[in-house]
């Protein structure tokens, strides 16, 4: 057995047995760190794969920002986790028996699978041989796909305005500064002189 | 030698795995969301393993979009459900019913 064929047992066994714990762990912080050892894992595939510019993605976009995300999002949320727990028992039966059929038939159609000649003969973006990968995604990204790669930015845009809105709130009964309204005043409607008479008071 | 076919089974199995969550997991949304992004790995592991052995570099480019699109639905997900949570102090599924569906 060659060193890439240990690795790549290594690697998805693993990658399986984490994604496994993701759905079986009892507290969901274990489980956005198994998560995080699936995606590491994955990565690991796809360095074996050659595509090491995604590999490096995966890392930083989904270790780095969104498990992360979940981990705020767990630890933020005061919920009775136990309780969501239950019926996870219930639901066996049937989540066994929908995933025996899934993966029964995902397996009966890629056992006997292989690429036909005509895909094999023409690729749309052939993989150049003398760059690395991270160079061939860009010089394919940036003329051939650029559409998309906006739409990509326009999708993320649009996610982060989404995000920020519905979770901003103005709360109207603290005390804030406000840079504007300070630098707008004037020393007519800040300071009133009077005149107070001898004897009477204000 | 790891063909293809290798591959293509582990994500399958990834794939059964995040379905199974999704139903297993039925009354906590948290753990809903990361079964979808272990569907989405699954999907991005085939796209790059047919990428690689057909040396074709649109797999790869569209497991790129892929994965900003799943980044944009984990942030937008995350946000609705602290929302959700900031209303009605809970995330349970099953009391998910405001809009009388």
């Amino acid at each position: 057995m060659s060193v890439a064929a240990a690795f790549f047992y290594l690697f998805s066994g693993v990658m399986i047995a984490s994604a496994f714990m993701v759905i079986a762990a009892r507290n969901p912080v274990h489980s956005v760190l198994f998560l995080i050892l699936a995606f590491v894992n994955a990565s690991g595939l796809f360095i074996l794969l050659g595509a090491e510019f995604l590999a490096m993605i995966l890392i930083v976009v989904y270790v780095g920002a969104v498990a992360v995300l979940f981990l705020f999002v767990v630890m933020m949320l005061d919920v009775d986790f136990a309780e969501l727990k239950q019926g996870f028992l219930q639901y066996l039966p049937v989540g066994a028996l929908i995933g025996l059929i899934v993966a029964l038939e995902l397996v009966l159609v890629v056992g006997g699978f292989a690429p036909s000649q005509a895909a094999l003969g023409a690729p749309r973006s052939p993989a150049p041989a003398d760059v690395s990968n991270t160079m061939a995604i860009g010089l394919v990204l940036y003329t051939k796909h650029v559409y998309f790669f906006q739409a990509a930015g326009l999708i993320l845009l649009t996610a982060m305005i989404g995000a920020i809105v519905l979770t901003l709130r103005h709360r109207p009964d603290i005390k804030r500064q406000d840079i504007s309204e300070q630098n707008a005043r004037t020393r007519d409607e800040a300071v009133e002189i009077r005149k107070v008479p001898s004897r009477t008071g204000v | 030698m790891i063909e293809l076919t290798h591959y293509l089974i582990v994500a399958a199995i990834l794939f059964t795995i995040g379905v199974c969550g999704i139903i297993l997991n039925r009354k906590n949304i948290i753990v809903i969301l990361m079964s979808v992004e272990l569907i989405l790995l699954a999907v991005n592991i085939n796209l790059v393993a047919f990428s690689s052995f057909l040396g074709d570099l649109t797999g790869q480019i569209f497991s790129l979009f892929i994965l900003t699109v799943a980044a944009a639905e984990a942030a937008i997900g995350l946000a609705i459900l602290v929302t959700y949570y900031r209303n009605r102090g809970t995330i349970a599924v099953e009391d998910i019913n405001l809009m009388k569906g």
